[in-house]
């Protein structure tokens, strides 16, 4: 679900805006009122509970969001928080450790093994696609396509597939021996590689199915960024003879600046959650049972998130390493944020 | 920029199709492959013209696994999660964009802010409270923790607040129309192409969720489709390969479809989501 958590950036922008509506005559009457000089405290406060009293039917539609709110993210992630601190196993007593389970985190070498991974699979993955992706929408705003709908489409397409399908499909096609892709490269000559066997060799798979599947969905966002960027700049440009290139990093780039940001934070919170790729594209290849595939190279960090608590059942060490990778992905989303604004 | 010199357009046409392919091989593949007896999938060089076994593959994949039934499970789930995401998201965000009450600041900053929680931190805690609550391989820990979510509301405010005129709420308001009917008379109608994308796009996302259900499901009477492929693959990979293909190929077949059919406006309010500013 990863491009739609961000958006709140967007929001920020927005916040000016004001809504009128009927109930606002009476809000800003109230508001007159208790903000008249001498009125006391406890007048105040009356106000606001008649407000909200007033109000009560807009709370009570509201509600169902808060409840699941609080039932299903917040007391689970404050619990989370509680059982990282101790030493449990799901069934036994809780015994309190402090910060033990954080001071081991820095120690694990698998977890800065699943930590590796992932920051290489991420950068694999996301540079290549953002830039093939940017290319792609650069061409059909080109004019030079006479059905960019069709293109769009065909590129979206594998992004509505789901990761399980897809990590199916081309664990065959990057088979070992009889995949699609050494029976190519076995067509120019070359030698068979063991693509899900080499440690390297498995995380480029995994990063190609992610680029596979959100090359499109990329390009199409970009494409409407392009689209909106008015054609008499680019003429006002020619006339005072701009060549292409300048125009490119005159105008094109400072003005898709915003939504290269947005897609560069949206793929790294998605890259670093990547899970599906890896568990799929190892199970079927290695024993069972999350081992990581060849070398481990598969073992990203929700991987090894899964593993600890649902196969080890390590809850309470699993707790802390969630939120490892709540600090770590919000510290990656910040930088990457800061990087791209310092660019320009 | 336009480009309209004849060699680039040829060029640029040419760059296209080569990843249009690339795109669309995989599920050439996937239909291929479906049709195939296993020793065919693996055969070097591979096989690239549909075979006759589809309706044989499809026959051991529904006597090896519950197929059917993870179908419908999966479409029992995702088709109760998108309706009501879509009927309390809508009204939520109807109501943020178009009603003031107290501490309406600080309840959308929170909606906002649940937006930036990865799923993996509540992942754990939330298997061990399921499991208290005895919800464990139960359609109720798919449903429930996802009737309602932060981007659905967020996304019909944004949507609500230019969509939705408030001289036509004020007088609806003055023939006596209370909060709850503004929205179902008023407000849910204006509001359709926004609702849409959100149901289309909830339901997609309901039918390719993964890793939730391969955690909390673990009878395979209650399996979803993706965890019924992800056993399958695992318990028959190298084995009967043209069996997995055809359930990977019934599974996605209904997206796709459904994609295909709204493709337009479903990525016309993708890149609106990304570039609205």
């Amino acid at each position: 679900m990863m491009p739609w958590q961000l958006r709140s950036l967007n929001w920020k922008r927005n916040k000016g805006t004001i809504t009128l509506n009927g109930d606002k005559n009476m809000t800003s009457k109230t508001k007159q009122i208790s903000g008249t000089p001498g009125g006391s405290g406890s007048f105040k406060k009356h106000s606001l509970l008649s407000e909200i009293a007033k109000n009560k039917t807009v709370y009570l539609l509201i509600s169902p969001f808060f409840i699941i709110f609080v039932v299903f993210i917040l007391f689970p992630v404050c619990y989370s928080l509680f059982v990282s601190f101790t030493k449990w196993d799901g069934i036994g007593e809780m015994e309190f450790v402090g910060l033990k389970q954080y001071a081991f985190l820095f120690k694990d070498k698998e977890f800065l093994k699943a930590f590796g991974n992932t920051i290489i699979i991420w950068l694999m993955s996301t540079i290549p696609m953002l830039a093939i992706s940017f290319i792609v929408a650069f061409l059909l705003n080109s004019g030079a396509i006479k059905y960019p709908h069709i293109f769009k489409t065909v590129f979206f397409l594998p992004n509505v597939t789901s990761i399980v399908a897809i990590a199916i499909i081309f664990s065959t096609i990057f088979g070992n021996h009889y995949g699609i892709l050494n029976f190519i490269i076995s067509m120019f000559g070359g030698e068979p590689v063991a693509w899900l066997k080499e440690p390297r060799l498995l995380q480029f798979s995994i990063a190609t199915l992610v680029m596979w599947r959100w090359m499109g969905y990329n390009a199409v966002i970009y494409l409407a960024g392009l689209q909106r960027i008015p054609q008499d700049l680019y003429e006002a440009a020619a006339i005072d003879g701009a060549n292409m290139r300048t125009m490119f990093r005159k105008i094109t780039m400072p003005l898709m600046n915003p939504i290269i940001i947005f897609t560069v934070i949206t793929t790294t919170i998605g890259g670093l959650q990547i899970f599906a790729e890896a568990q799929m594209l190892v199970e079927g290849t290695s024993s069972r049972g999350g081992g990581g595939g060849a070398g481990g190279g598969g073992l990203t960090m929700v991987f090894y998130l899964y593993r600890l608590a649902f196969i080890n059942n390590q809850y309470s060490y699993a707790c802390a390493v969630s939120w490892a990778l709540f600090v770590i992905i919000a510290c990656l989303s910040l930088l990457s944020w800061i990087l791209m604004r310092r660019k320009n | 920029m336009r480009i309209t010199s004849k060699p680039w357009k040829i060029f640029i046409y040419l760059c296209l199709i080569l990843l249009a392919v690339i795109s669309i091989f995989p599920f050439y593949w996937l239909a291929v492959t479906s049709t195939l007896t296993s020793a065919d999938v693996m055969r070097f060089p591979p096989v690239l013209t549909p075979g006759s076994m589809f309706a044989e593959n499809v026959k051991s994949l529904v006597t090896t696994i519950r197929f059917g039934t993870s179908m419908l499970n999966t479409v029992f789930v995702a088709g109760t999660v998108t309706v009501s995401v879509a009927f309390f998201s809508s009204l939520a965000g109807f109501l943020f964009a178009k009603f003031k009450f107290p501490g309406k600041k600080i309840l959308f900053g929170i909606v906002l802010l649940t937006m930036m929680i990865p799923t993996q931190m509540s992942m754990v805690p939330l298997f061990i409270i399921m499991n208290k609550l005895q919800w464990a391989s139960t359609f109720k820990a798919l449903i429930v923790p996802g009737m309602v979510n932060a981007f659905g509301i967020f996304w019909i405010r944004q949507y609500a607040e230019g969509a939705i005129h408030d001289d036509l709420l004020n007088a609806a308001r003055i023939d006596g129309c209370g909060t709850f009917r503004l929205y179902t008379r008023i407000a849910f109608p204006m509001l359709l192409p926004a609702v849409s994308f959100l149901a289309l796009f909830t339901f997609m996302n309901t039918w390719n969720d993964y890793l939730w259900p391969l955690i909390i499901i673990s009878k395979p009477e209650k399996y979803t489709i993706q965890v019924a492929l992800s056993q399958l693959n695992g318990a028959y990979y190298g084995i009967n390969y043209g069996m997995i293909m055809a359930g990977t190929l019934l599974a996605t077949l209904p997206l796709i479809i459904v994609f295909l059919i709204f493709s337009r406006h479903f990525m016309e309010n993708i890149s609106a989501g990304a570039i609205k500013d």
